[in-house]
């Protein structure tokens, strides 16, 4: 499968990454290969074949929606590359 | 007495259960160590140095009060052991071997490391890893290369290659990894030590950080089957943080194997009628002819002890590894949306705005590999694509597991090799990824299949490199892979002379 320039910017921006004019080059042949690569998977009929997500029987669990967790938020702030008494600061989004 | 170093961690955790050496005196011992020879291989990220002393302390009078009180101890109480570096431990850098996690700090423990804790283990460092665990050589860690102990040209395997060397180095007594696929496995085969990846649900991932959430897995990596049945045995068991996590629902509570956690029962030397399959497929052009023979002379080692040994057509081998990058890139690309400088971790220096420092600080903080793998993923999930690539793996996992699904209604346990080669030069791999990523031909499946499998020494080839053989169950069968690893590693120390159990001792 052959990857435009377009896709490649249109996947960059899928996936959050600026590439640079390099990566972008190597991105195409990259993703190129591996889609031929994983073409391979055509080969099989699947008609009739339930997609799997897991693969053993599990039911859901309830409880009740109690809060369990004490207040760490001067840790958590810690790690912040950024912050402000309560609250972590991001760039101008406008 | 032998040196303490060599002795396994069960065998450590007697002598500190005895008295005849304290946990402190043992921690030291493996930070001496680590001083010693890890500025060659580069196993660890974190040596835990103060910490891992200041909790063997804690230990050495956790099991003094015990035994005045006669409770009973947990056979790993006061055993250093050493964590990959992609689980969080409270106030412990950790950073997934990844310039954009190089600052973060958990503030809160992976329930897996918990229960170690909660058991008197002490963990000694992190190990080093594949950035975000991609990888099968431990070459693409922000934090430089792990080199395999048995040569130190060569790679350990990947992506737990700290692990799985710490362990062939002597520095650590056991690690734990993490498997999503063959992560822990493989580099076992490479360092010639013994890995287990359970079944998935088994462990909970809580606190593991996410790669592919379908098919991670936490297990052992220890110098022998029973050092990693017992912590196999320790990290076991349902956590509600963990909704994946198997035993609590009442599907899976109607097979009791689902929360049979008692896998040192099953270290018995004896595989008398077992069923043991052999996938011919498996063994096809490419592969090593040394890594063949050992793998094919294992399987009549326990012939010769009882089981019943046939070769068998699995099918769909050939399909796994495509399935398997689709689905794992897939679930990359979305788990690793979440690192995007504004919580934790790396934010870029310069930026525009809002969205062009999340652009700029993924670009930054994550590696080629990584990067790759985001790219793939977004791509498959991408409308127009989505049911063409993604939905479409998620269809021939089902025939995956359905292949597997057939063989285990005739077999109890599928045998063949984790790798079709033994540990290739530093270097070697990388630049050609599709090429990287057929190594993991025999390891992918079975996360797809969500199975239990079991590395263990099998051989060497002729440069003296270490061989894995790999047994496969049924999904919550680990017992009877653990059975047949025990009894065949029991023949193994007995009549064959491989490096590891010169290293390692034969008391096993």
């Amino acid at each position: 499968m052959v990857i435009t320039d377009e896709t490649i910017e249109y996947v960059g921006i899928l996936a959050k990454l600026e590439l640079s004019d390099d990566e972008k080059e190597q991105s195409k042949k990259d993703l190129s290969d591996m889609l031929d690569y994983v073409g391979k998977l055509n080969e099989l009929d699947t008609s009739g074949v339930e997609p799997m997500s897991h693969t053993f029987p599990i039911s859901n669990v309830m409880r009740e929606d109690e809060v369990t967790n004490g207040d760490d938020k001067e840790n958590m702030l810690k790690n912040a590359p950024e912050s402000n008494q309560d609250a972590y600061i991001v760039p101008n989004t406008f | 007495m032998q040196d303490i170093l060599s002795i396994s961690a069960v065998d450590l955790g007697k002598k500190i259960a005895a008295g005849e050496i304290t946990s402190v005196e043992a921690t030291q011992a493996y930070l001496d160590r680590i001083s010693a020879v890890d500025k060659d291989i580069n196993a660890y990220i974190t040596v835990m140095t103060e910490p891992a002393l200041k909790a063997a302390e804690e230990a050495d009078k956790m099991i003094a009060a015990k035994k005045a009180a006669g409770e009973e101890l947990s056979p790993l109480a006061g055993v250093p052991i050493a964590v990959k570096d992609n689980m969080c431990i409270e106030g412990t850098l950790t950073t997934c071997a990844s310039h954009i996690l190089d600052n973060f700090v958990p503030t809160y423990t992976a329930t897996a490391v918990q229960k170690l804790i909660d058991a008197g283990c002490v963990i000694i460092g992190r190990t080093n890893m594949d950035e975000f665990a991609m990888g099968s050589t431990t070459e693409t860690s922000y934090f430089g290369a792990t080199k395999n102990p048995r040569d130190l040209t060569r790679v350990p395997g990947g992506s737990s290659g700290g692990s799985a060397a710490a362990v062939a180095a002597m520095e650590c007594p056991a690690a734990l990894g993490s498997d999503t696929g063959g992560s822990i496995r493989q580099p076992a085969s490479f360092c010639g030590v013994t890995g287990i990846k359970p079944t998935y649900g088994r462990v909970s991932r809580y606190g593991l950080i996410a790669y592919g959430s379908s098919l991670d897995q936490i297990g052992p990596l220890g110098k022998n089957v029973t050092d990693c049945a017992t912590i196999l045995e320790v990290i076991s068991g349902h956590d509600a943080k963990d909704s994946t996590s198997a035993g609590a629902d009442e599907t899976s509570k109607q097979d009791e194997r689902t929360t049979d956690y008692k896998f040192t029962e099953a270290l018995v030397d004896d595989v008398k009628g077992m069923k043991i399959g052999i996938p011919r497929d498996y063994f096809l052009e490419g592969m090593n002819e040394d890594v063949k023979k050992a793998v094919l002379d294992a399987a009549e080692v326990l012939k010769s002890k009882g089981a019943i040994v046939e070769e068998f057509d699995l099918g769909m081998v050939e399909y796994a590894i495509p399935a398997y990058y689709v689905i794992a890139c897939a679930e990359a690309s979305s788990n690793l949306e979440r690192f995007d400088g504004v919580k934790y971790g790396y934010r870029t220096s310069d930026y525009l705005d809002l969205h062009n420092m999340y652009k700029k600080t993924r670009s930054e903080g994550f590696g080629a590999e990584v990067k790759r793998r985001i790219m793939l993923g977004s791509f498959v999930l991408s409308s127009g694509y989505y049911d063409a690539y993604y939905v479409k793996a998620l269809r021939v996992k089902a025939l995956i597991k359905k292949a597997f699904d057939d063989a285990f209604a005739k077999y109890d346990v599928i045998l063949g090799p984790v790798a079709p080669t033994t540990a290739l030069k530093l270097g070697e791999s990388l630049s050609d990824p599709i090429q990287m990523y057929l190594g993991d031909i025999y390891t992918v499946s079975v996360n797809l299949a969500g199975l239990p499998g079991i590395s263990v020494p099998c051989g060497e080839d002729s440069n003296g490199l270490p061989i894995g053989l790999q047994l496969l169950g049924q999904t919550f069968d680990e017992k009877k892979i653990i059975r047949a690893a025990y009894s065949y590693e029991q023949y193994r120390l007995n009549n064959m002379s491989l490096k590891c159990d010169d290293i390692f001792g034969k008391e096993a």
